[in-house]
């Protein structure tokens, strides 16, 4: 088990979870949105790649509403 | 002499626009009116924001399901950046997310005004012109400044009118004007107009276009309002390109004294 932190929530996903199989999860993986994994972008063709470990902190964004 | 107006149409940068009204889509009522709004605008580009994903709620419908971005140019701005830095990291996860290359920087410098801070939005133009964004740049009305920005590379020069949703209009018309004369790049009023004859003054100013976004969005009927403002746009630009009457002291008669019985 691995504990992260999703868009600011405290969340324990299990080991070696790679942020593709994070987004297919929580059903994003279709979406048109962005990821930073500790401050760092990470592009669309490393999301298979990139395991997530405890401690990282991701933050998922899309694009809303503004002026 | 109507059809040279024709060719007259709307560039920054590489991307050719019909309209000179980009519209925002922030604080309408729910999508499906921002939807209708910005199709009665006749705007061929929207302003969007960028904002964490709700993960806990994934039935909330999003903004891409109202606003198809492959029939609507999409403006990532970097509205409620306070640094240069929270503004960067913006825009380059948004170029991440479709590739946008044209952007609309904002660094605001003060919570009550939403003034920008210009040293910091001049920091991130540089940076953000380096890194091959096309950067269309919210600012105040100095005209030193102005230029000062699109010798750092800003693809649009967008000074604000009065503060951003305070309706109050054009308040600066002859700072307004010695940065439309100055600019080689296109000047797009952006903030502060309250209502469609003041996007018409702004035209016919000689601005190449203006953004509005709570004008329509807070108007009583903010569809009707879209539809004004698209008018009001036209008007100006025609209104400009005519070219007023000089003005007169005195009143000078419209019909001939000859033949007067």
């Amino acid at each position: 088990m691995a504990k992260i932190q999703l868009n600011g929530k405290k969340i324990t996903i299990k080991s070696k979870l790679s942020i593709y199989d994070l987004l297919k999860k929580f059903k994003l993986n279709n979406k048109k949105i962005a990821i930073e994994c500790n401050g760092n972008i990470i592009p669309k063709s490393n999301y298979k790649k990139k395991c997530l470990k405890s401690n990282d902190k991701l933050e998922v964004v899309h694009f809303i509403g503004g002026g | 002499m109507v059809d040279k107006l024709k060719k007259d149409f709307f560039k920054i940068e590489n991307i050719k626009l019909k309209s000179r009204l980009i519209v925002g889509t922030g604080k309408y009522k729910d999508f499906k009116e921002t939807a209708l709004a910005v199709k009665e605008s006749g705007a061929d580009m929207v302003t969007v924001a960028v904002r964490r994903v709700n993960i806990l709620d994934k039935k909330k419908p999003i903004l891409t399901d109202y606003l198809d971005p492959k029939k609507i140019i999409y403006l990532p701005n970097t509205a409620g950046c306070f640094t240069s830095e929270d503004a960067l990291r913006t825009l380059r996860l948004a170029r991440e997310m479709g590739g946008w290359k044209l952007v609309k920087l904002e660094v605001l410098g003060d919570k009550k005004t939403l003034y920008p801070n210009m040293i910091e939005t001049i920091k991130s133009t540089e940076i953000l012109a380096k890194e091959g964004f096309k950067v269309m740049v919210y600012c105040t009305d100095n005209p030193l400044l102005a230029r000062k920005l699109e010798d750092c590379g800003a693809s649009a020069i967008m000074p604000l009118a009065s503060p951003i949703g305070s309706g109050l209009g054009l308040q600066n018309t002859v700072n307004i004007s010695l940065i439309i004369k100055q600019s080689k790049v296109p000047v797009i009023i952006d903030a502060g107009i309250g209502t469609a004859s003041d996007a018409s003054i702004a035209m016919e100013l000689g601005c190449d276009g203006v953004l509005i976004n709570s004008a329509i969005a807070n108007a009583k009927n903010p569809v009707l309002m879209a539809k004004a403002f698209k008018n009001a746009v036209i008007s100006g630009r025609d209104s400009f390109l005519a070219g007023r009457m000089k003005k007169n002291y005195f009143a000078i008669p419209s019909s001939p004294k000859k033949g007067l019985i």
